[in-house]
């Protein structure tokens, strides 16, 4: 009965959102007022909801009668894993994700109390119109709660690379990113059509575009240490078109939260913003598009099933082409915003803009290519790393340096009197670029990103200088802790870039093994268990000169479904992480042991935090001045 | 003007997105890659006997006029064990096999044989694994096709499968 229930709830959320998107864009006897449309995205919100719990609690009690526990559950698994394993599939995924756009329609409708009322309703029509044809494609190719008859007596499992906390944590934040921009795509649809492109839209759609991006962050820099230690492969992003598929809409949301800010504060770049507000969300859709359909080839090898892919490009080319043509059609009538001089925030700004929208562009072109030229000249390639290193590392380092100046300078106008502070990070980011050209091993692209990223550690606190602390507004604290935050990340992919040592070798148990400072002696291999798995466990004492760890990688195997995977056993110090991966036995008695000592690589996933909650103390800071106006009337 | 056709640009850009997209949905992806060696000479070069008194094996003997089957296997090599009862059945039909030993020790050999069968007319030594990454291959077991004139026509990276049988015999009889 629980299956059927979220089934119903399914059904019941599609009704209303067909019925939404009626009273918004139907014949004109048809149209609703904006308290009936705000009412029917409260309850469709709830449904999905709904649904969503019910199959998560299919997945608890691991019910085999329901196919896709069936295929994708285990009894003995974990309760933990047995929960989040409800998206560790491609129908359970999806439910999420049209769970968190139903969600995100019905916080649009609580929420926007004091948004133009016709906008509203437009984008209310238009955040129902992206449910429709969601749920349609849930229920008509992907409904995850199809029966088995008879039951299934066991379950397959799930598999075991995702048997893991980052499970837990990854998708959802990921897919609130994701399906959070949908409620800025929204509005500016909405915007679009009435034409009421202004200051007060932009304020509307500030802390979706912030709320989306914070969560974005949060997935990619979780997601990226997930596959840094379960992966085994000791590296911490591979320019996998899947991982591209949640950079773009990170890039283009970046630069969406930086203009919105501009449209807000000076009414400017109007028609820009819009254009980026429906990139963003698109690019979540082209990303959705990307690892659902199995079209490129990716470490997140789903099932690929044409027909799912065939529906899902047919949903992307209806909203992003409406949008884009909606936007074509009118953005022409958008009034221009007032001027702006080259020296000025909002010149700044277009700057961080310009930069990001190209390094979107270059990350597009080369997670598509191979598909352009095979579709036209026939042969296959692959782009790899060395592209997306050499021409977006040097854009974003770029862009660093502009986050250093940019905050400086006032809105409209600005003499540049406040520039002359930069003289002393200057002074900082050109001595370690200068240490790191002479002194460490490794390209210069890396060194150079570690010069800068010395300059931007210290100039993020500029805008700091002067002001009272306690008085300095939480938004512009969000503002320095995010800029500073992406400092500590360049800090640390240059110098684990550059400094990272490896060892590949076979040891016998007794033997030592030095990697970087550290020494590691080989004590033993043991045979392991847990609750699925049987494994082989290495323990080896590492030593950095004083003091001694105990790190034990395993190669464990796991039976339903039957899987070797390589558990990494990594020990933090503060200057870095040691990285152990045991392999498989030799013939004579030795063990491969790979081990890497990989310093300043934890300042990458520590950035990614700081930019996040950056971004958690702006939305904390607008959402306080919210409550305090509201308070004052 | 020119700012309306700017403005129409993305709506291009979609539409020539979701053409590539659908050409690709209407055109599955082939994840196999094709060896560069195919259609090449096989390299120069002369490898020791790997069980003493078995003939020896170079470049020349696989240039003699008969198509034959390269098979890169070692004693050591779980996968090879399971392929062995394949190339034997191959040899019953008709089929040339020669190996290229990679890494391998005499009497490992020797044993490996008494367990397994003996399907390999010659048998090369490779101790250095030098002539397995001149033929671009990079582990075991990988099989190559080579027909009369010393010419790489198939690539097969891996173990045999039963399913593979019919490709191999195919892939030999068309290297006549």
């Amino acid at each position: 009965m629980i299956a059927e229930a979220g089934l119903v709830a399914l059904w019941l959320a599609a009704a209303l959102a067909l019925l939404q998107l009626f009273l918004a864009f139907g014949p004109a006897p048809m149209r609703g007022g904006t308290g009936t449309l705000r009412s029917i995205a409260i309850v469709e919100g709830l449904l999905t909801l709904f649904a969503m719990a019910m199959l998560m609690l299919v997945f608890a009690r691991t019910d085999l009668s329901v196919l896709l526990v069936a295929e994708n559950s285990h009894s003995a698994k974990p309760w933990l894993y047995k929960i989040a394993g409800a998206w560790g599939n491609h129908e359970g995924s999806m439910l999420l994700w049209v769970t968190i756009l139903g969600v995100a329609g019905a916080a649009l409708a609580i929420f926007s109390r004091r948004m133009e009322e016709k906008t509203l309703t437009a984008a209310l029509g238009s955040q129902g119109a992206l449910a429709l044809g969601f749920f349609a494609f849930l229920l008509f190719s992907s409904n995850p709660f199809a029966r088995l008859n008879p039951p299934a007596l066991e379950g397959r499992g799930l598999n075991p690379l995702l048997q893991d906390p980052g499970l837990v944590f990854h998708p959802p934040t990921l897919y609130l990113g994701y399906v959070g921009l949908s409620v800025a795509f929204s509005l500016a649809v909405g915007a679009l059509i009435t034409g009421r492109v202004d200051s007060g839209l932009a304020k509307a759609m500030q802390p979706w575009v912030l709320g989306a991006w914070i969560m974005l962050t949060l997935g990619i820099t979780a997601g990226s240490y997930w596959a840094y230690y379960e992966l085994g492969w000791g590296g911490w992003w591979f320019w996998d078109p899947v991982e591209n598929a949640s950079l773009m809409p990170w890039l283009a949301a970046t630069a969406l939260l930086h203009s919105v800010n501009v449209l807000a504060a000076r009414d400017s770049l109007r028609a820009w913003t819009m254009m980026l507000a429906m990139v963003a969300f698109s690019m979540s859709m082209v990303g959705t598009f990307l690892v659902r359909s199995g079209v490129l080839t990716s470490v997140h090898a789903f099932a690929v099933d044409p027909s799912r892919g065939t529906f899902l490009l047919a949903l992307l080319a209806i909203y992003v082409g409406a949008a884009f043509a909606l936007f074509a059609l009118r953005s022409g009538k958008l009034a221009e915003g007032p001027p702006f001089e080259l020296a000025s925030r909002e010149a700044a700004l277009v700057g961080n803009n310009l930069l990001l929208s190209v390094i979107l562009g270059v990350v597009f072109v080369g997670t598509l290519y191979p598909l352009f030229v095979e579709a036209t000249t026939g042969s296959k390639l692959s782009v790899g790393a060395p592209y997306f290193d050499t021409v977006a590392g040097p854009l974003a380092l770029l862009l660093a340096a502009l986050v250093a100046v940019g905050p400086l300078l006032n809105w409209r106008r600005d003499s540049g009197e406040r520039l002359k502070r930069l003289a002393v990070p200057g002074l900082v980011g050109v001595t370690v670029a200068a240490i790191a050209l002479f002194v460490l091993p490794g390209g210069i692209l890396a060194k150079a990103g570690l010069g800068i990223a010395a300059m931007l550690a210290v100039a993020a606190f500029l805008p700091l200088l002067g002001r009272r602390l306690l008085r300095t507004p939480l938004t512009t604290w969000g503002m320095v802790v995010a800029h500073f935050g992406a400092a500590v990340a360049i800090a640390g992919m240059s110098a684990s870039t550059m400094m990272t040592k490896e060892v590949l070798t076979a040891a016998r148990p007794g033997e030592q093994i030095s990697v970087g400072p550290w020494l590691v002696e080989f004590k033993s291999v043991t045979p392991t268990a847990g609750p699925n798995w049987t494994a082989l466990e290495a323990e080896l004492r590492a030593s950095p000169g004083s003091g001694v760890s105990v790190l034990k990688p395993q190669a464990r195997f796991y039976t339903d479904p039957p899987t070797e995977t390589t558990e990494s056993a990594i020990e933090t110090v503060l200057s870095g992480q040691l990285y152990t991966v045991l392999g498989r036995a030799a013939e004579d008695g030795r063990w491969q042991l790979r081990l890497w000592w990989k310093p300043l690589v934890t300042l990458i996933w520590l950035g990614g935090a700081l930019i996040a909650l950056g971004g958690a103390l702006a939305l904390g800071g607008r959402a306080w001045r919210g409550w305090r106006k509201e308070r004052e009337r | 003007m020119s700012r309306n056709w700017l403005r129409t640009l993305p709506v291009a850009l979609v539409a020539l997105v979701v053409a590539a997209l659908v050409w690709r949905l209407a055109n599955p992806p082939d994840a196999t890659v094709e060896s560069e060696m195919i259609g090449k000479p096989v390299p120069a070069f002369a490898l020791p006997a790997a069980v003493p008194g078995s003939p020896t094996l170079s470049s020349k003997d696989l240039a003699d006029g008969t198509p034959k089957i390269v098979n890169f296997f070692a004693s050591w090599c779980v996968p090879c064990i399971g392929e062995a009862p394949l190339l034997t059945e191959l040899r019953q039909q008709g089929v040339h096999i020669v190996g290229i030993a990679v890494r391998d020790r005499p009497q490992d050999l020797a044993q490996f044989f008494a367990q397994n069968g003996n399907p390999f007319e010659r048998i090369g030594s490779d101790r250095q694994s030098g002539v397995q990454l001149a033929f671009g291959s990079s582990g075991v077991p990988e099989t190559f096709v080579v027909d009369g004139h010393g010419v790489i026509r198939m690539q097969h990276i891996g173990p045999i499968e039963p399913d593979d049988v019919p490709g191999l015999i195919e892939a030999v009889s068309q290297a006549r």
